[in-house]
């Protein structure tokens, strides 16, 4: 029978000596063979976790289980590792102590790998990934631009973190600001959060210091402390990438934001979209209270808290934070004026502090670093490193990390590598629906919390989605306004029925039916969702209409006119029959859906643009390439 | 015919009938029946003392919850901002001409239900779907097709 070892601290000098061992050991551990699988939700799709058990297995049977040292019990040589946020590449596997890293590893490279790289230490070519900057192959991640551009403060140890170990978060000196924290007056821990300038990472970027001492000057016998994680942004995933990565991180915060306004109990409310990310923190609490990071007389001291994760269900609106607290508390997701504050009443009437993931990730960093060494990271008036989500068609996609105050353009060309098709950027589209499309004269700002407002921005939560010439920034509203139609909640009539009327306008706009005065009604309706909303969600759903209408209003106008430049509204695409090359065999007229083809023998067949539904089918019919789309 | 609610019983026992659990009870309970039956509703909203009528409101409220039965095979495509710039409309259309589903429908046999959801966050592989918790990336209509096929085949567990 294993001997159950007791792994409570009772001070936080025991916490700490241990921590002192364990950086020791992890030291030692990067020092010698092991492989490195990702295991986040982007890897996971493309097939890492069996690529993990694969590795497992002929590690195994080559004895090498046995014959690599163990540092301490939990080493074995295949670990699993978060997201390293280069996740178009995955799956990503890396072999230390040389950290050559692979990419789109399947089970078949398994053998090769753990043959050649591990045992003989020689790089496989066709697995290195390719640099899109330099062109060149290179074997190590620190050495891709992608990782070089970056700067990596919350995420930590890139490729070499052990997600689900909470010893690993300790050997990287995880819980030592606990353990400093629990040691300071309150009010000082709450000083030094306004004094680092941390701002609200869930979007608003309020001053998370403020949000702190509002809650600690409420009196109440119960006090809350809510970690916002339901990252509904489509477009954006960092949220989930830092739950994945590095749950402990965030779950520290908490425990210190905790401490700090004097709160008992603390919810962490998820989304049920994201099942990694839920489980990875359900198991970092239940190893935080084994070690007594968590629960009754935390480290030894007064001080108790309790943590629970609360799944969310599907709603956007539960992002704002009443309507959040609306769900935790099994109700439907509505949000309710303010004030009073959730600082003042929030759940069950009681003072609540409500965070969003990274901005409790970064509460460690501040305690640990210092306020001063803290700022030296971004700007003036956004302190810091914020992670974005990048998408669209870049050569590289995923996570990364920046300081505030780099540029659009140094995120697309130093880190993205630029497009993948060889079209041109027009546009990014920046803080999900509640964002707006900036074009490219801006992508030379710097990227804060200030600049992005004075341009009609905002950092959001942090998704950049690119956009190409080939897209339709029209198209690109309707779509916005499609998804803010369907999650506002329905409580408030301005966002009710105006984003809905927005809605039906854009639609106009993409069938061509639209004209000079629907330009005005849109522009005016966009004004009075903005201005009279309820809540968040409402007051930003029209930013994607007012930011094209100020930056692409060409393109509506194109629209109206006629013409849909991108090409890629399809009610301005024609499908024509062009006579010289028909040979009148009537197989398109038979296979079209809604009998729009017409003619007879001996004469070219003629489409009924009335009766076309543009599904194109005619054109893969066609034996002779006698149909053409134009537009 | 009358039902039992032993299933009911054993998860609304597991959050210890505490209304603040609302949420993650029909969560399961999506879980278990596919869909949330109204008797449930009902046997649920006496269970907890919570009016069916405010249980409904939440049912609604949410996107995870459905009043009709969906597929052994939930297909839920992204439509999320990457995916949708990606094409995900080809993968709604693939499988419509696939399995014969539009968003929202489910197939007479109860096989396949498709649905569109906002965004699933794994937008560096759009377009992807997701079919019963397996995420799949980087796809296009043939994919998509050569998918539904295997599990078509596959037969009922």
């Amino acid at each position: 029978m294993a001997v159950v070892v007791e792994k409570k601290f009772n001070s936080a000098s025991e916490l700490l000596k241990h921590i002192e061992k364990l950086k020791d050991q992890r030291e030692k551990k990067l020092q010698k063979l092991s492989v490195y699988v990702c295991v986040g939700t982007g890897c996971t799709a493309s097939g890492s976790r069996k690529v993990y058990a694969k590795f497992v297995e002929v590690v195994k049977a080559k004895g090498l289980d046995v014959q690599i040292e163990k540092i301490d019990e939990n080493d074995e040589p295949v670990k699993r590792t978060g997201c390293c946020g280069l996740c178009s590449l995955g799956p990503l596997v890396k072999i230390m102590p040389s950290g050559i890293t692979y990419s789109h590893v399947t089970v078949n490279d398994v053998e090769e790998i753990v043959e050649k790289t591990l045992i003989n230490g020689e790089p496989i070519e066709r697995l290195l990934l390719t640099d899109p900057i330099s062109d060149k192959k290179v074997e190590r991640l620190e050495d891709a631009t992608f990782f070089k551009n970056q700067t990596f403060y919350i995420m930590e140890a890139i490729g070499t973190s052990e997600c689900e170990s909470i010893e690993d978060y300790m050997a990287r000196g995880g819980y030592s600001s606990l353990a400093k924290a629990l040691s300071m007056d309150r009010k000082e821990i709450i000083e030094q959060i306004k004094a680092s300038g941390l701002r609200g990472r869930g979007g608003g970027g309020f001053p998370t210091g403020l949000k702190w001492e509002a809650a600690y000057n409420s009196n109440g016998d119960i006090k809350y402390v809510v970690c916002n994680a339901d990252e509904g942004d489509p477009g954006a995933f960092m949220n989930r990438t830092l739950l994945e990565r590095d749950p402990h991180s965030v779950l520290e915060g908490m425990i210190i934001a905790a401490y700090a306004i004097g709160a008992q109990k603390g919810y962490a409310y998820i989304r049920a979209e994201y099942p990694i990310a839920v489980e990875m923190f359900n198991k970092a609490i239940e190893d935080a209270k084994e070690y007594g990071l968590l629960g009754e007389n935390i480290l030894g001291t007064e001080f108790s808290f309790e943590l629970y994760v609360k799944e969310g269900a599907g709603a956007f609106v539960c992002g704002e934070e009443t309507a959040l607290l609306a769900s935790i508390e099994g109700k439907r997701g509505v949000p309710r004026p303010r004030p009073p504050f959730p600082a003042q009443a929030g759940l069950w009437g009681k003072p609540t502090l409500i965070n969003n993931v990274e901005s409790y990730a970064n509460v460690p960093k501040i305690l640990r670093d210092g306020v001063e060494k803290y700022r030296k990271y971004g700007v003036q008036g956004s302190p810091g490193t914020k992670m974005f989500s990048v998408t669209g068609p870049l050569k590289l996609t995923g996570i990364i990390e920046i300081q505030f105050g780099t540029t659009l353009r140094y995120i697309l060309d130093n880190i993205c590598g630029g497009t993948s098709n060889g079209q041109k950027i027009k546009a990014i589209q920046i803080g999900g629906p509640s964002g707006a499309c900036l074009p490219e004269e801006l992508f030379d700002l710097p990227l804060d919390y200030d600049t992005l407002k004075s341009v009609g921005a905002m950092v959001g939560s942090g998704g950049i989605v690119a956009i190409t010439e080939d897209r339709c920034m029209v198209e690109v509203a309707r779509f916005f306004l499609d998804f803010t139609k369907r999650e506002s909640c329905g409580k408030c009539v301005p966002c009710r029925e105006g984003t809905t009327q927005a809605y039906n306008i854009l639609e106009k706009f993409t069938r061509g039916k639209a004209t000079y005065e629907d330009l005005e009604t849109l522009e005016y309706v966009s004004e009075i969702v903005k201005t009279a909303s309820l809540c968040g969600l409402g007051k930003t759903a029209p930013n994607p209409i007012i930011s094209t209408l100020k930056y692409f209003r060409q393109e509506y106008v194109d629209h109206i006119e006629g013409r849909c430049p991108s090409g890629m509204c399809t009610a301005f695409q024609k499908y024509i029959i062009i006579p010289e090359k028909c040979k009148s065999c009537s197989l398109c007229a038979r296979s079209c859906p809604n009998g729009a083809i017409s003619g007879e023998r001996g004469k070219p067949y003629v489409i009924d643009q009335e009766k076309c539904i543009k599904c194109g089918l005619c054109v893969t019919k066609c034996k002779f390439g006698a149909i053409e789309l134009i537009s | 015919m009358t039902r039992t609610f032993d299933k009911v019983e054993k998860i609304l026992e597991k959050y210890s009938y505490k209304k603040e659990m609302l949420i993650k009870i029909l969560l399961e309970i999506q879980k278990e029946y596919r869909h949330i039956p109204r008797e449930v509703v009902n046997y649920i909203g006496v269970a907890l003392g919570i009016p069916p009528a405010k249980i409904f409101g939440v049912a609604t409220f949410y996107a995870q919850f459905s009043l009709k039965p969906k597929g052994e095979y939930t297909i839920l495509v992204c439509d999320g901002t990457a995916c949708h710039m990606e094409g995900s409309m080809n993968l709604i259309k693939a499988i419509e001409e696939e399995v014969g589903i539009k968003p929202g429908e489910v197939t007479q046999d109860l096989k396949f239900s498709l649905d569109k959801v906002g965004c699933l966050g794994a937008c560096a592989l759009a377009p992807a779907m997701v079919i019963n918790g397996e995420v799949y990336g980087h796809l296009d209509a043939q994919k998509v097709k050569e998918i539904l096929r295997n599990l078509k085949e596959r037969k009922a567990e």
